[in-house]
């Protein structure tokens, strides 16, 4: 129904490999031995898809198609090459918004031509069904571009971090969400709608780039790995829209593989925070609540030195560091892999344990340790490693705040009750690695760990600290 | 291809990305956003049938279209494995000695 003339078998069946390929992909990621393999998969399915769509269509410029590819191909190229790894959230945002971007291209470009797409009746008409597939890809894909953005520049520093908070923003995010659905689903009824109104797609391309900035301006720092994995679901099931208008099975099997992984992603890192999906699209969280910390910065609290934690750290049989996103933001993460070297080669086992929320996107921390040389065996995550602490001598947090807060389990009113966190209190001591007192974090509050006897703080930059204490652990 | 035999491919699709995803390592999880990053530019198929088509007036202003989104998406295939590639070539287990 949606092609004109048939697909040749062996071209479906192509695309379907595709498919497959791009499946195991996303399989290979299930242990860090088959991962390089599964991506070669990808690479390979992204290929077939490419060329079976050149060899089946009639080329006519098949070097500017050569030039495009090669130009966009060698900027992403240099890009993966030069990028930090502590700048890969931005960078992973700024992916999605050129996904968003191609979307809204393809689905304009398919609005423009729609015989070249196959999606015309006789009379050279665009086909209803095709046109509410066309009308939520070109949503979907604009609320992925601005939504991107959004999330790029507040990543990148470029804009603050701190929630935007509009007046009355649910009414009009709601409002626009119902006049998209109710101008796609005129642009179903009308007879022909380049003809007849001409304005309706281009209307819904702009309201869907108006409610992604809206949807992302009033959500905070804090649950920036739930919106960079939102926008990844998004991304997703942009090309499967896509996928349904042009009857392509690779885009289908794609654009559901990505929009359920970012799906999933977004779900596990509202389960780390102990929220709701709806709470953090609600946004607000992490704005100026900071009111009782004055008081509590008076209590008592105990300073040590990169020696004191060197000296401690030499005697201890079992060190669990928790490195946090203050660790990313100063990179620490090189001069902390040399101090856990340093401590093994004096007999002390050293272990990492990484809360999924740690940084600012799913998995960002085991990536900087990986970076590090931190062989990724010795890495665990929150619920494989948090009942060792009650047997560890010493745990080194370093960057991070909230994610070892224990008013998240005694602290009924606390913003962060009920958010799974790593027991470091448990530990015999704590070190505990921060720029200085008068910080709090994401979520606004306190931090009971600052002042327990047997904590220890370290105030300085955490580079700069780990630095300090390699020198005096020689 | 008829709605309902894309319907079921994609709600198939659906269920076999959600068990394949749970099954993903939270270690990968950031490599895992950047290869979905990447296949998700399989939209390229559509932007590559818009770029080489033409015949009517609109044709022309959708060919366009069509190249610039095959840049955008080429940027995203390239960078987006590129980028896994590296990642996923740090990770190391421990030197058995």
């Amino acid at each position: 129904m949606h092609e004109a003339a048939p697909i040749p078998a062996w071209v479906a069946l192509a695309y379907l490999a595709a498919g497959i390929l791009f499946i195991l992909a996303l399989r290979g990621l299930s242990s860090p031995e088959t991962s390089r393999a599964g991506n070669r998969f990808g690479m390979i399915g992204m290929t077939i898809a490419i060329v079976t769509t050149l060899v089946t269509h009639e080329i006519a410029g098949l070097w500017e198609i050569l030039g495009a590819i090669a130009i966009g191909g060698s900027a992403g190229f240099v890009i993966a090459r030069r990028i930090a790894m502590t700048a890969m959230p931005q960078l992973v945002a700024g992916f999605h918004s050129l996904v968003g971007m191609a979307a809204v291209l393809v689905a304009a470009a398919a609005y423009l031509n729609p015989g070249a797409f196959g999606i015309t009746d006789a009379a050279g008409i665009l086909l209803p069904v095709s046109r509410v597939e066309m009308g939520l890809g070109v949503a979907i894909g604009a609320i992925t571009f601005s939504g991107s953005i959004i999330a790029f520049l507040k990543l990148n520093g470029n804009m603050s971090g701190a929630p935007i908070i509009l007046p009355a923003r649910h009414v009009i995010n709601l409002g626009l969400l119902v006049a998209i659905l109710g101008l796609i689903g005129w642009f179903y009824t009308v007879g022909a709608p380049r003809i007849d109104t001409p304005w309706l797609f281009w209307t819904v391309t702009g309201l869907a780039l108006l409610i992604g900035l809206l949807l992302i301006i009033p959500i905070g720092g804090a649950d920036m790995p739930v919106v960079i994995s939102m926008l990844n679901s998004y991304s997703g099931w942009a090309a499967a829209a896509m996928g349904f208008t042009l009857g392509n099975t690779a885009m289908i099997i794609t654009g559901a593989l990505v929009g359920s992984s970012g799906a999933i992603l977004s779900y596990i890192m509202c389960r780390a925070m102990n929220r709701s999906f709806i709470s953090v699209i609600a946004g607000g969280f992490g704005a100026a609540s900071g009111g009782e910390t004055g008081e509590a910065i008076d209590r008592p609290w105990k300073r040590g030195s990169a020696e004191d934690a060197a000296f401690l750290m030499k005697q201890a049989e079992t060190v669990i560091i928790v490195p946090g996103y203050g660790m990313a933001v100063s990179q620490a993460q090189h001069a902390l892999r040399e101090m856990g070297d340093m401590l093994k080669a004096e007999g002390v086992s050293v272990k990492y344990a990484i809360h999924p929320v740690a940084g600012r996107m799913p998995g960002h921390m085991n990536v900087l340790l990986a970076e590090a040389n931190v062989p990724y065996d010795e890495v665990f995550e929150l619920e494989d490693i948090n009942s060792e602490f009650g047997q560890t001598d010493i745990a080194f947090v370093i960057g991070a705040n909230d994610v070892t807060n224990p008013a998240a389990k005694t602290d009924k009113t606390s913003p962060i009750y009920g958010m799974p966190i790593l027991d470091v209190e448990k530990a015999k001591t704590v070190l505990f690695v921060k720029r200085s007192m008068g910080g709090v974090g994401y979520a606004g509050v306190d931090n009971e760990v600052f002042y327990r006897d047997n904590t220890m703080m370290l105030l300085s930059d955490a580079k700069k600290m780990c630095e300090e204490i390699v020198k005096n652990l020689d | 291809m008829d709605l309902i035999s894309i319907l079921s491919i994609f709600v198939l699709a659906c269920f076999i990305g959600y068990y394949v995803v749970w099954s993903v390592t939270p270690a990968l999880h950031t490599p895992l956003m950047s290869v979905t990053n990447a296949i998700s530019s399989v939209i390229i198929v559509g932007a590559l049938i818009a770029a080489m088509a033409g015949g009517i007036a609109d044709g022309e202003a959708a060919k366009w279209l069509g190249l610039a989104a095959i840049v955008l998406a080429s940027v995203n295939i390239f960078g987006g494995f590129a980028v896994t590639h590296r990642m996923l070539a740090m990770y190391k287990k421990k030197e058995r000695k």
